[in-house]
């Protein structure tokens, strides 16, 4: 068999973490499996869910503490005792939304409204959303339901499919 | 490899899309659309037109791109070029295949 007829056919994709560039991650496979035509779901838990959170979406940043590749612009190393105070976070952050932006990347709700126009689906973690003591107001309106780990398994089956978390 | 479309002998790459994108012509692209069982329409030619144009501006070509262009939104994209819009559409289009990641 050869990869042509072993395609892959669906991808499921779990994004556990609300920093910037991990939400990224995460959209980008997904919408690039729905541009390869392969059906794709998104699910998000624990922090990962402030990127279906209405309030905190368009807002997510970037790590500037305990990220030892963090440079710089111009690539010298990023010094921990900068990252820490008040605003610099928030700079960073802004800063990587913009060179987002730049390359044709838009920001986590266009994408995620790309995505589910694409025919992707997005789905909440039941557990997460108790810890946090979240209700369904609380999310994007477009998420497609609150799963529990065993009614993901259920969507996350067929043939060819995969379960990715990044 | 080469292969005659539309009466015209043009050459492909490994995965069929034109080397040359001024090979293209309309009837090249409807001939192209009837392997992948695509009935090309006004709405069809519009985006592939569109294509060509950011590809000849030297435009990196995006889905975002397709959405903000005002011709198609990403749903009657999608619908129009169904299992892979942009990869299919580039290729009707006569032109590369897309190599960006969104």
């Amino acid at each position: 068999m050869n990869s042509k007829d072993n395609a892959l056919k669906k991808v499921s994709i779990i994004c556990a973490k609300g920093n910037l560039e991990d939400v990224y991650a995460s959209l980008v496979l997904a919408n690039g499996a729905l541009m390869e035509g392969m059906e794709a779901k998104l699910f998000f838990t624990f922090f990962g869910l402030d990127a279906i959170t209405k309030k905190r979406m368009n807002k997510l940043h970037t790590a500037t503490v305990g990220n030892p590749a963090m440079r710089m612009p111009g690539g010298l190393s990023f010094p921990t005792l900068l990252g820490i105070l008040p605003g610099v976070e928030a700079g960073v952050s802004s800063m990587m939304r913009n060179q987002m932006e730049e390359i044709d990347i838009p920001p986590v709700g266009e994408f995620l409204e790309m995505f589910t126009a694409g025919g992707g689906e997005v789905f909440a973690c039941k557990l997460a959303m108790d810890m946090f003591k979240m209700t369904k107001e609380d999310l994007w309106e477009d998420v497609s339901g609150v799963l529990t780990v065993g009614e993901f398994y259920e969507r996350s089956g067929g043939e060819n499919s995969q379960i990715i978390f990044t | 490899m080469e292969k005659t479309i539309a009466g015209k002998n043009i050459e492909l790459t490994e995965e069929g899309y034109l080397k040359n994108m001024a090979d293209w012509s309309e009837d090249v692209a409807r001939e192209l659309a009837k392997e992948e069982n695509i009935e090309l329409t006004d709405e069809h030619m519009a985006v592939i037109k569109y294509l060509r144009e950011k590809q000849e501006a030297g435009e990196q070509l995006t889905i975002r791109k397709i959405k903000n262009s005002g011709i198609v939104d990403i749903k009657g994209f999608y619908k129009l070029f169904p299992g892979g819009p942009l990869k299919k559409a580039s290729k009707l289009a006569g032109i590369p295949k897309p190599t960006s990641c969104v």
